[in-house]
């Protein structure tokens, strides 16, 4: 078990359309990230410290970790605490909502009803579990009377221990008439006075893919109003590189692993899918007679448009927020540098001019005015910075291999592969890394997993994609982005550069 | 009556005394039978045209019998009387041929002397193509980790290939970039690209047409080891030259 190394998180201040539970939720996203001090941060570019025991997870540390936090943000006096094995985490100092997820109770006995509603609850569990916002309460302690309508609820059976619910989440589904009709509330069931927080009723046709949306709709409704404001994921995508059919082919999935599918079907190598803001156009770099070249695809038409030859290798593509432009790495004039075109290929001009390869460019998704990028100009590659006219570019890594930034939605931070401690022998292990892209300050994120690259956030910023070796092969897992929950999505073939949806 | 008797009797007499008579005188001089004519004993003659010939060429074995009923040759089995067929042994043979008739046999020999060929050479060593001799000639050059300078060491390979492409203008071929398996596929594909630049540059900085030149990389898409050591690593980090077709 990894120790655990807690970040402080902020008391949601917002007013919210629901009662008690506000003053307890934490708000994610860009809150849980201020605290980085120089307590639980190391600075890039400070001495390697000696590594420490690893620490077991003590209530005592929290409060600890809290206090060093809470002293550094308000004084700014540095205190220098040498800790190599941390985990961040996102509760701290307060617990997260206990919510209890009843079983769907079936309203009909069509034959069909067994196998979707345990479609349905199997995927509203884990979409509940993975989302990082609440405690999920333990089956195990759950009242045998699992309410179907608001009137069976009873209220202290669920607020009491030992289930000690502050939520519940319940409702019917039923096939009738050839249609699938779910209803689902959210309860606050320590407040038997108001206890609605949310009530929605979806109906569609009855299928399997049905079951499973519903339930991902479902779900990021309450954890957009358990998450302090912020869209749920569960109805994202994720793109990805897989070899299953033979070749490495362009493949996409649901965020959640299921649904996995082809999208491309050129019989050479393609890599580096990105997928545009809106989700309709996906760019990505192919093998082609004449060599790499960027190539689109059209969600919304299901193939290829065109996109013009750039001639040279031409690699990673990355759009920027608006949709309009795309950076990539291109050596059409002799030695990969990163330009940038509009979204349809025209008016290609360079950013950087230097001797090393530039590559992996990812806009800053917030703001769109800088672009973070690898270049091995000075020998081992490093993570870059600078403005999308190509000024001021900045070095944030200073030492080892570090190679695919990718950029927060917040716009604050970086997740990036980094090789921190390479040298001769090196067994070419990399892990992903956080940084704090104003002060340069880091955390490690993966520890003793193989080789962790192509890190991807998820619109929500919680969520963090990524492609690890640690099963074996390469494989595409999900974890939170404090390194915590860590999920594999894919099991057949290797599958590898994920990039979540923008939504 | 009495008459008639005598006369029959008297003819009877006279035709016997003729008989007798006649008898008598063939015996006397009877000519001896000629014997049976002694069967001529058979002839056979065998030759051989040419009488000398090379592995796989053939030669005309010929014969010719008389007063023979039974003719066959060792090797071939029983033939006509006369007549002729094509051999081509293997080996020098000789050829024997047996003719038996009611007076006899008779044997004939031909001897064919075959010379052996040296063993033909093998077509590519015959006649070269282009690509064999740019695959036996041509050097890959090798790198170091996350380099794309060409190291020392690899210099007499590059001297070595410019050296026979400056023979050989005709040929056009690709440099291929390659790289090991560490680091992400992106900055991979980046450097293999510098990589087979940086062959192309010095290939062409020493005198080979930059037109004959194309490149590509291939990251760490196509390595051609896949084991995780150094050893591997090495094999894998170089400049690949590739015949043009």
């Amino acid at each position: 078990m990894h120790p655990k190394w807690y970040m402080s998180g902020k008391h949601q201040n917002e007013i919210l359309p629901s009662n008690t539970y506000r003053v307890t939720i934490l708000s994610y996203g860009d809150p849980i990230f201020r605290c980085f001090s120089h307590a639980t941060m190391r600075h890039s570019s400070g001495p390697p410290a000696p590594r420490e025991p690893r620490w077991a997870v003590v209530p005592e540390l929290r409060v600890l970790v809290a206090l060093v936090c809470a002293l550094v943000f308000c004084s700014a006096v540095p205190s220098v605490v040498a800790q190599d094995w941390v985990k961040t985490g996102t509760g701290l100092g307060v617990d997260k909502v206990r919510l209890a997820v009843a079983d769907f109770k079936p309203s009909s006995s069509d034959p069909q009803n067994d196998a979707l509603l345990k479609t349905f609850n199997d995927t509203l569990w884990n979409d509940l579990d993975v989302s990082g916002v609440v405690e999920l309460v333990s089956k195990s302690f759950y009242p045998l009377q699992v309410p179907g309508q608001p009137v069976d609820v009873n209220f202290p059976a669920w607020s009491a221990p030992p289930p000690n619910a502050a939520m519940l989440a319940f409702g019917s589904f039923g096939v009738a008439g050839g249609k699938l009709t779910v209803q689902g509330w959210l309860y606050d069931v320590k407040n038997t006075a108001s206890p609605q927080v949310l009530g929605k009723q979806y109906t569609d046709t009855p299928s399997d893919d049905a079951a499973r949306v519903i339930a991902h709709k479902f779900a990021d409704e309450i954890i957009l109003r358990l998450g302090g404001g912020i869209a749920g994921i569960a109805e994202s995508k994720i793109y990805f590189v897989s070899d299953r059919s033979g070749k490495k082919e362009i493949w996409v999935m649901d965020y959640d692993g299921s649904n996995q599918r082809q999208l491309t079907r050129l019989g050479s190598i393609s890599l580096s899918p990105r997928i545009s803001p809106d989700g309709s156009r996906l760019a990505f770099s192919s093998l082609t007679k004449t060599g790499w070249e960027i190539m689109m695809y059209s969600v919304d038409l299901n193939r290829l448009v065109s996109f013009p030859h750039m001639g040279g290798t031409n690699l990673s593509p990355s759009w920027s927020p608006d949709g309009l432009k795309l950076a990539f790495s291109s050596s059409r004039g002799g030695s990969p540098e990163i330009y940038i075109a509009d979204a349809n290929g025209a008016n290609l001009r360079s950013m950087t001019a230097n001797k090393g390869p530039d590559v992996s460019p990812i806009w800053n998704r917030k703001t769109g005015a800088q672009i973070a990028y690898v270049s091995g100009v000075t020998g081992l590659p490093q993570v870059y910075t600078m403005e999308t006219d190509g000024t001021n570019q900045q070095r944030m890594t200073d030492q080892g291999y570090a190679v695919s930034p990718s950029w927060a939605p917040n716009g604050q931070f970086l997740v990036l592969a980094w090789e921190r401690k390479y040298g001769p022998g090196d067994p070419g292990a990399l892990d992903l890394y956080l940084m704090d892209i104003a002060s340069k300050q880091w955390v490690q994120l993966t520890h003793d997993g193989g080789r962790n690259d192509s890190p991807s956030w998820a619109p929500d910023g919680r969520h963090i994609v990524f492609q690890s070796s640690r099963s074996g092969k390469e494989e595409i897992w999900m974890m939170l982005a404090d390194g915590t929950k860590l999920r594999q999505l894919t099991f057949t073939g290797r599958n590898t550069q994920p990039n979540w949806s923008w939504k | 009556m009495k008459h008639a008797s005598k006369q029959w009797f008297a003819l009877a007499v006279t035709l016997g005394a003729i008989l007798a008579l006649g008898a008598c005188s063939k015996k006397a001089a009877p000519p001896p039978p000629p014997p049976p004519p002694a069967p001529p004993a058979p002839t056979a003659s065998l030759s051989a045209n040419p009488s000398s010939i090379q592995a796989g060429q053939s030669a005309t074995l010929s014969w010719q019998t008389t007063n023979a009923t039974d003719v066959s040759i060792d090797g071939i089995g029983a033939v006509q009387a006369n007549g002729s067929q094509s051999v081509s042994p293997t080996d020098s043979t000789t050829y024997h041929l047996t003719a038996k008739g009611t007076g006899g046999s008779q044997e004939a020999t031909a001897r064919i002397t075959v010379t052996q060929l040296a063993p033909p050479p093998p077509p590519t060593a015959a006649a070269p193509t282009d690509e064999d001799l740019f695959s036996q000639n041509i050097k890959d050059v090798y790198f170091d980790y996350d380099k794309s300078d060409i190291r020392g060491d690899q210099q007499s390979s590059v001297l070595g290939d410019v050296q026979f492409l400056n023979q050989h203008a005709a040929i056009s071929f690709t440099v291929e970039g390659h790289c090991d398996e560490r680091g992400s596929t992106e900055y991979n594909l980046a450097l293999g690209d510098k990589r087979a630049t940086a062959v192309k540059n010095a290939l062409v900085s020493a005198g080979v047409g930059a037109s004959r030149i194309k490149t590509i990389s291939y990251g760490k898409e196509k390595p051609f080891c896949s084991e995780s050591n150094e050893g591997c690593w090495q094999q894998n980090r170089r400049g690949h030259l590739v015949y043009q077709k």
